[in-house]
């Protein structure tokens, strides 16, 4: 169907051979030369691995989102009005509720398409969220964000908050019992804040909780304000990728000044457009199958019941985890202001996990001394104390999020509610040292048998006897390929300390240097040359040569056959 | 059945069932048409003792306990409670004393076979039920003869037919906090739990509210009126019979049933796609 692969002919007969849709492209590429923008993204090249196609997921889960959030726009009513629900949900007919609650349970009862909409509109948002907490995991490990991604890596943070703001309004909105009662957590909080908090809550909800405000401006925020800056984030990211080409795997050929992949035009693309399909579809097939926020069941907003069960969406749970995990008894008077640490702690806790993660690239680049751009992504082994600081975040984040649960918990594992809570406490604080220990354990015991592997080649299980009566395993030595991605990785060595230009050595300066120390005790030297020459020119390289020289055991598999065995 | 015979009149009722009959209608005749003839009389038969029965003042139990009844469930009491609750229901170490907690909490103990306890825990948790229907109204009918107490709830208020707009926003105010919005069970202190709504029955339920089991608070008639527990009843019927129209509910479990499905089948579907999508290149 292109067209441009004819160069030479004129283009009335380009648009002639090419019929309408050729006449069509002739003529806006002539008014707007987007052909050759075209030409230019379409050479770029993608690296082909799933784990860079996260991204991709959470960037199709927010179209979807977009799509059928807009859908959703034509009949929710942002507005706290006393209305009598007379729709056709019997079970609520009759009740007083805000305008809020009533148009949501229109879309889902009275509306053609409305509750799959607002199903498709809810779980695509729990993917979205999970997609790019896996997403940065990705990035994260594979040591992504290095040079010179850090202010991507720091855009997409951002974008991370911001969805999941984006989700928390979203949860609001319908003003039923359990976004209800989701904002009084949230107001609750924001009034533990010394001095401040109360003001900032009657300015949030337009006076006490829960007035009549605050469904609109949760909507200005959800519909408008949110999605515009994280439409402009995401396109800045994406330019971003662009700009700095996709990183790669080490692998054969792989370098760092080079990318190997399919152009975007037509390979990627086409499989990005069949892969946003396929994500639509997975949404679209929960959505129609799987029940997701039963507003109907929750009823309209009161102040008084609460739920048991009641939870935020997954991706709050960690901070809901949080004020469930801090200890009672915390909070004091001081000067007619009571000061709440059992709020204060966790938001201070949360807001400082937050806050290192985000700046962590700078973090890791301040240790290493690592001023080099990197194109060539690290095997998560091979970044061992990385590696290791990750799991434990992970670990972090995973017990506040299991204890955002800890009432089903409870009852699904028939324990009691206080033995789960006091379990989850000691895991929040010891589980990620352990997990810190137990992961770099296993990234350099994973180093060792790559080193050995590259240095004598895999175990064959052929045993075999030499002329003087010893038995050796045979080794297959890697192919070059294979080796290539066992030795080829960067070795740092812990910063030195040196002198400042006033020729002292600053406090500073020995922080850092022992920082550095601790980041890389321990490693594996990979394989160097020498040693990999010297391996190959012993031993093993005879045995491979003339095998009818030796009586030959096939050992396990049972291929032997007849064999004589020579135990 | 020797006891049958002398059973009072709720047995009586559910002894004429509709099933019986017609089960001995078939063995004598042969004519379809005798056979629908029939059926149509003993269905009316059956629906007028019903209608008789259930306005008569025996429903309320308290009062048509006869004597033979009363002395089987003592007898019963006797071999299956006593060791715990004590020959005079007075009461022992292991369990607490039974006067005047009625013929509704016998029921609703043992006929969600609560009762008898088995081991030590700390909330008694539903079993398989140990006592026939007849059974578990001679032990309720015994104890209820000792000292009043609340009585099995009359079947007027059984039948789900209330308002349920109203049932469902007492049950939230009410109810909802232990068992969840959707009936769905929920946690309390020290292993103890609000038990899932789906499967009791609407007796159950009244009783349930009556006489307030182990952690549950009482709701007595002042508190929750009878009109009221008709209206809680239908509310929590009415959700059991009408699915969720957005398809499974995951439990009703709320965000964290969500959650959990989201990350394991959708992004456990996404990434599975994701990985056969690039394989081939590798
Ligand atoms: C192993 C000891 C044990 C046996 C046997 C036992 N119970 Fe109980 N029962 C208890 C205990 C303990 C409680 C109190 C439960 C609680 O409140 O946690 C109880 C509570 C009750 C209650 C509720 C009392 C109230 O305050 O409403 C009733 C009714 C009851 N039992 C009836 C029976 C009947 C009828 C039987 C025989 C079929 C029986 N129990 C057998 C230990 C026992
Ligand atoms: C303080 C928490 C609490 C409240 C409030 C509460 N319940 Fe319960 N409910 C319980 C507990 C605990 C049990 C289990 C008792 C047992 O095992 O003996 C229970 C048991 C029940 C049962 C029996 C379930 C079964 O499977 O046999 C029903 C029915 C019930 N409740 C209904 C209600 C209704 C209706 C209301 C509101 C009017 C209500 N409950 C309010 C705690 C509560
Ligand atoms: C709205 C959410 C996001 C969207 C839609 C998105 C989208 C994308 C896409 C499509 C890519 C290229 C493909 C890939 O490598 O997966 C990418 C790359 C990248 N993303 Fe994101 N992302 C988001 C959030 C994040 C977050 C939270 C982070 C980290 C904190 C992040 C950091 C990066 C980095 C550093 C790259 C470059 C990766 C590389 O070149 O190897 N992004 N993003």
């Amino acid at each position: 169907m292109t067209t441009t692969d004819t160069r030479t002919a004129p283009a009335a007969d380009r648009a002639k051979s090419g019929g309408v849709t050729g006449a069509l492209s002739n003529y806006i590429d002539e008014r707007t030369s987007i052909s050759v923008a075209v030409k230019e993204f379409g050479r770029k090249i993608f690296p082909d691995h799933w784990s860079f196609m996260l991204g991709e997921v959470a960037l199709y889960s927010f179209v979807v989102i977009l799509l059928s959030g807009s859908f959703l726009t034509f009949f929710f009513q942002a507005s706290m009005a006393e209305v009598e629900y007379s729709g056709s949900y019997v079970p609520l007919k009759g009740l007083e509720m805000s305008a809020a609650m009533a148009s949501a349970l229109d879309i889902s009862f009275d509306i053609r398409g409305g509750l799959l909409m607002r199903q498709v509109h809810h779980w695509a948002a729990l993917l979205f969220i999970a997609s790019i907490g896996l997403h940065m995991l990705r990035i994260y490990f594979t040591g992504a964000f290095r040079k010179p991604r850090e202010l991507n890596w720091v855009i997409g943070f951002v974008l991370f908050i911001l969805a999941m703001a984006e989700g928390f309004t979203g949860y609001s909105l319908p003003d039923d019992l359990l976004s209800g009662n989701g904002l009084r957590i949230i107001d609750g909080m924001v009034k533990g804040i010394p001095v401040v908090g109360t003001w900032i809550s009657y300015l949030l909800f337009g006076g006490e909780f829960p007035g009549t405000q605050i469904i609109g401006r949760l909507y200005t925020l959800h519909i408008l304000l949110l999605p515009a800056i994280i439409v402009a984030l995401i396109a800045l990211h994406l330019v971003f990728v662009v700009v700095h080409k996709h990183t790669q795997y080490p692998g054969p050929g792989k370098t760092n000044e080079n990318v190997i992949g399919y152009p975007v035009l037509p390979v990627y693309a086409a499989k990005a457009g069949g892969f946003f399909f396929i994500v639509f579809g997975v949404i679209a097939f929960m959505a129609a199958f799987f029940t997701i926020n039963p507003i109907w069941n929750y009823g309209p907003y009161d102040p008084s019941p609460v739920s048991a069960g009641t939870q935020p969406d997954w991706y709050i749970g960690f901070a809901d985890g949080a004020l469930r995990l801090v200890p009672p008894h915390l909070e004091f008077v001081l000067w007619d202001h009571t000061f709440s640490w059992n709020i204060i702690l966790p938001i201070a806790v949360l807001g400082l996990f937050i806050v290192t993660v985000m700046v962590y690239p700078f973090i890791e680049a301040w240790v290493t001394g690592d001023k080099r751009e990197h194109h060539l992504l690290d095997r998560p082994r091979n970044a061992a104390t990385r590696t290791a600081i990750g799991a434990a975040g992970v670990s972090f984040y995973a017990v506040l999020w299991a204890a955002a649960s800890s009432d089903i918990i409870a009852t699904h594992f028939k324990l009691a509610m206080e033995h789960v809570i006091h379990v989850l406490q000691f895991l929040l604080i010891v589980g990620p040292f352990i997990a810190f220990y137990v992961t770099k354990r296993i990234c350099l015991a994973l180093q060792k048998k790559d080193r050995e592997i590259a240095l004598h080649g895999y175990e064959s299980g052929r045993i075999v006897r030499l002329p003087g009566g010893e038995f050796i395993e045979v080794h297959q030595q890697l192919d070059e390929y294979e080796r290539w991605k066992l030795v080829s990785y960067n070795d740092y060595q812990p910063l030195m300390i040196r002198p400042g230009v006033d020729g002292k050595i600053s406090s500073l300066q020995r922080v850092r240097a022992s920082v550095s120390r601790w980041f890389f005790e321990d490693r594996i030297e990979p394989v160097s040359q020498t040693e990999l020459d010297h391996s190959h020119g012993h031993g093993h390289a005879a045995v491979a040569g003339s095998p009818d020289q030796y009586q030959s055991v096939e050992s396990g598999s049972g291929s032997a056959g007849g064999a004589p065995h020579a135990h | 059945m020797p006891t049958a015979r002398n059973a009072d009149a709720r047995r009586i009722r559910r002894a004429a069932s509709a099933k019986g009959r017609t089960a001995r209608v078939k063995r004598g005749r042969r004519s379809p048409l005798a056979t629908v003839a029939l059926l149509a009389i003993g269905l009316m038969f059956t629906g007028g003792a019903y209608a008789l029965f259930s306005a008569s003042p025996s429903d309320n139990g308290a009062v048509a306990a006869s004597q033979e009844n009363v002395e089987r469930g003592q007898k019963l009491f006797a071999a299956n409670c006593a060791t715990c609750h004590g020959l005079a229901l007075e009461g022992t170490e292991a369990g607490p004393t039974l006067l005047g907690v009625g013929a509704a909490s016998v029921d609703f103990q043992v006929g969600t076979g609560r009762m008898p306890l088995m081991n030590q825990s700390p909330q008694a948790p539903v079993k398989p039920v140990q006592f026939t229907e007849e059974d578990t109204q001679a032990l309720a009918d015994y104890v209820a003869s000792l000292a009043p107490g609340p009585a099995i709830p009359s079947a007027e208020y059984l039948q789900a037919d209330g308002d349920a707009t109203h049932g469902a926003e007492l049950f939230r105010i009410n109810c909802a906090m232990c068992h969840n919005v959707a009936g769905a069970g929920g946690a309390l202190t020290e292993g103890k739990y609000a038990p899932e709504l789906h499967e009791v029955t609407p007796q159950h339920i009244y009783e349930a509210m009556l006489t307030g089991p182990q952690n549950m608070p009482v709701f007595n008639d002042a508190n929750i009126t009878p009109e009221d527990k008709r209206d809680i009843i239908t509310s929590l019927v009415y959700m059991r019979e009408n699915p969720s129209p957005g398809g499974f509910e995951l439990g009703s479990l709320g965000p964290v049933a969500e959650g959990l499905f989201a990350w394991v089948f959708g992004i456990g579907a996404l990434v599975a796609l994701a990985v056969w999508l690039t394989a081939r290149s590798n």
